[in-house]
């Protein structure tokens, strides 16, 4: 079971061989990056492309590590209790799989993706430690033991908001999503827009890294505006010649979709009416 | 195998285990990669390095530790390394169509085969420059099915793939990624969060699962409980210098300034130019007719709060050492004395200074104010935060 990228998605060699690594040592794979150069989208792909199901468990500020596991749903519980309901003597119907649950359940190898594992608490990579290294778990209410049948591929990503327990990186393979290079964000570009043409690509991409590099922006553009940069040029059919840079004008059109930060804004104006005032 | 680079990698303080080396070792013998040094070298960083802080520094020792392979001469090693020819026949046997065999066979059996590898071995080296001609033939001459040993893949590396191949590690893309380095206020931000104590104030909000199941099994009926909302309890004092010597790292300060404001929910912040004296300000264009006494200062918030200085700390030792001595105004008590007396009122403090450490050691007041703080001056760095705000919290 070897992944190579997909049609839909352009892999670069060193995360082709983390991915690898990771299957093949059924450990999971951490990513981190840019927001906006595909880290979800990996797990996604890498499930399409073996031909895998996936489990996706997003985690927000208030997930809790045991919510992955199983939830025991207390309150119904003692409602029926107290209405007198047949279920109430058997505890098992009052427990709801959570995603790590039903992808240990999976008849076939899956991929369980926990996406933006930073956002919870500082505690929670900790609180999955066993979990994801032995791939079983414990259900107290019922006293079952849980055991994956086929150790899910888990890939985990992460934007760096908190730092992640030592006791937990060990455990997973890394990898770094750099932002793409020219050349690998043209040929990401033409897997998401065949036929776009040559002029209008290398002019928008020229602008891209030219605002890009711009110092000081608050947020730098990346893969996802690129591509809905693109989208918005081809949809209003923009000439190639409209995107050159003349030193006036220096934010391109449809900017919306490249900054999404007012004060980035602002520092492109004031970049302008200092070049218009040189001029 | 490879003890050598595990070694070197813990020496420039990255972090790694056995069990990642382990791992390492794991994963080459189970043929995750072939045997390329790119491919290596980013297997290598996967299961070696958790953090992309550590890459640059990866990188160099990556760089360091394995810089002799590419001068290794192909002829050298293949002098050395004696294979066994009966090995590369079974081999070749399996992994070779027969074509292939057919081809080899015409070229006169392995023994030759050998032969004319060597030979053509040393014709590259006798003309270095054209070397890219054997390797292109190669590709489809008989060494190219040569390449499924591997010791065969070493021999017949495409030395241009090598060259980018090592360009990869010594091009530090990551260097800017080092916590060593100066930092954005993204970092800082996630370096500041570092200082954070959670405790319940306000108003009763949120219901209490756990109290409630137990006063609700207890009385038997639905008792629900509320507890109050978790908050972030630290209060920052923030003491800025501005202006003068402080002018290179307006940026940097600002960075942090921004950060914390977005991170501390009580933050409270002043100005002040080069030490502290009588009067603070909070608005720096209006310095001269807003101060705020210092004594006010001080009284007003409780020991509680944590009191970070920010600034370079240099400046003229009289400016600290006498009254009189600051370079604005008349201050009839010594910078130091005001220094002292913010100290012993909070007693959490630090002191961060955007100079570089490896310049303290020429600027005799930042040695003179860091012993006031008694050591506690870090630099304006991530790891030097992290160090202060670990300090903090104690």
């Amino acid at each position: 079971m070897k992944f190579s990228g997909t049609n839909d998605y352009i892999s670069t060699k060193d995360l082709t061989i983390a991915v690898n690594a990771a299957i093949t040592l059924e450990r999971p794979l951490l990513v981190k990056g840019e927001p906006g150069t595909g880290k979800t989208e990996l797990a996604k792909q890498v499930a399409s492309s073996l031909g895998l199901e996936i489990f996706e468990w997003s985690i927000k500020s208030t997930t809790r590590a045991q919510q992955g596991l199983y939830e025991y749903d207390a309150v119904s519980r003692l409602r029926d209790s107290q209405i007198g309901d047949q279920n109430v003597s058997d505890i098992s119907k009052y427990i709801k799989k959570g995603k790590i649950w039903n992808s240990f359940e999976s008849k076939n190898k899956s991929v369980l993706l926990i996406d933006e594992i930073d956002k919870a608490d500082v505690e929670f990579p900790n609180d999955l430690l066993q979990e994801l290294d032995k791939m079983e778990f414990y259900v107290y209410e019922t006293g079952e033991l849980v055991q994956s049948k086929n150790r899910p591929i888990v890939i985990i990503t992460s934007n760096n908001e908190k730092e992640l327990p030592d006791a937990f990186l060990r455990r997973c393979f890394f990898h770094y999503i750099q932002f793409p290079d020219h050349e690998t964000l043209s040929k990401i570009i033409k897997v998401h827009f065949p036929d776009i043409k040559k002029a209008l690509l290398d002019r928008a991409l020229t602008r891209f890294f030219e605002i890009r590099e711009t110092p000081g922006l608050k947020k730098k553009p990346s893969t996802s505006e690129i591509l809905d940069w693109l989208k918005l040029l081809l949809v209003e059919d923009i000439d190639p010649v409209e995107l050159k840079n003349d030193g006036k004008n220096l934010l391109p059109k449809l900017h919306g979709a490249l900054l999404k930060n007012e004060q980035d804004i602002q520092l492109f104006e004031r970049i302008a009416f200092m070049a218009r005032g040189d001029s | 195998m490879f003890l050598n680079f595990f070694i070197e990698l813990r020496n420039v303080k990255v972090p790694v285990s056995l069990r990642e080396y382990l791992s390492l070792l794991d994963c080459l013998d189970k043929n995750v990669i072939s045997f390329k040094v790119e491919n290596f070298y980013y297997l290598s960083r996967a299961s070696l390095i958790k953090n992309e802080k550590h890459i640059d520094r990866f990188d160099l020792v990556f760089s360091k530790v394995f810089k002799g392979i590419e001068d290794i001469s192909l002829e050298d090693l293949l002098n050395k390394v004696d294979i066994p020819k009966e090995w590369v026949k079974k081999l070749s046997e399996k992994l070779l169509t027969p074509e292939e065999m057919e081809e080899i066979k015409s070229l006169g059996g392995f023994d030759k085969l050998m032969e004319t590898l060597k030979k053509r071995l040393s014709e590259q080296e006798k003309r270095h420059q054209g070397g890219n001609k054997w390797i292109g033939t190669a590709g489809t001459s008989p060494f190219g099915a040569y390449g499924y040993n591997p010791e065969g893949v070493r021999i017949g590396q495409d030395k241009s793939r090598h060259k980018k191949a090592i360009k990869v590690w010594d091009k530090r893309e990551f260097k800017d990624l080092d916590d060593k380095s100066e930092l954005g206020s993204r970092a800082m931000k996630i370096a500041l969060k570092r200082l954070r104590q959670w405790a319940r104030t306000g108003l009763q909000e949120e219901i209490d699962i756990d109290s409630t199941i137990k006063s609700t099994a207890k009385n038997g009926y639905l008792d629900i409980k509320t507890q109050k909302e978790k908050n972030n309890s630290i209060k920052v004092l923030l003491f800025l210098d501005v202006g003068g010597s402080m002018d290179p790292y307006v940026k940097k300060v600002e960075e942090l300034f921004s950060a914390s404001r977005s991170v501390f929910k009580n933050l409270e912040y002043f100005y002040f130019h080069n030490c502290l004296y009588e009067g603070v300000w909070k608005n720096n264009r209006r310095r001269w007719n807003e101060q705020i006494p210092t004594f006010e200062v001080l009284n007003t918030y409780g020991k509680e709060y944590k009191c970070i200085f920010v600034g370079d700390a240099s400046m003229s030792p009289y400016e600290i050492l006498f009254p009189g001595g600051a370079n604005e105004h008349f201050n009839k008590i010594a910078g130091k004395d005001w220094l002292f007396k913010a100290i012993s009122q909070w007693e959490s403090h630090m002191w961060i200074n955007p100079v570089p450490k490896k310049y303290w050691d020429y600027t005799q007041t930042i040695k003179m104010v860091s012993d006031i703080f008694s050591g506690k001056m870090v630099p304006l760095t991530l790891s030097g935060l992290d160090k202060g705000m670990k300090q903090l919290m104690i």
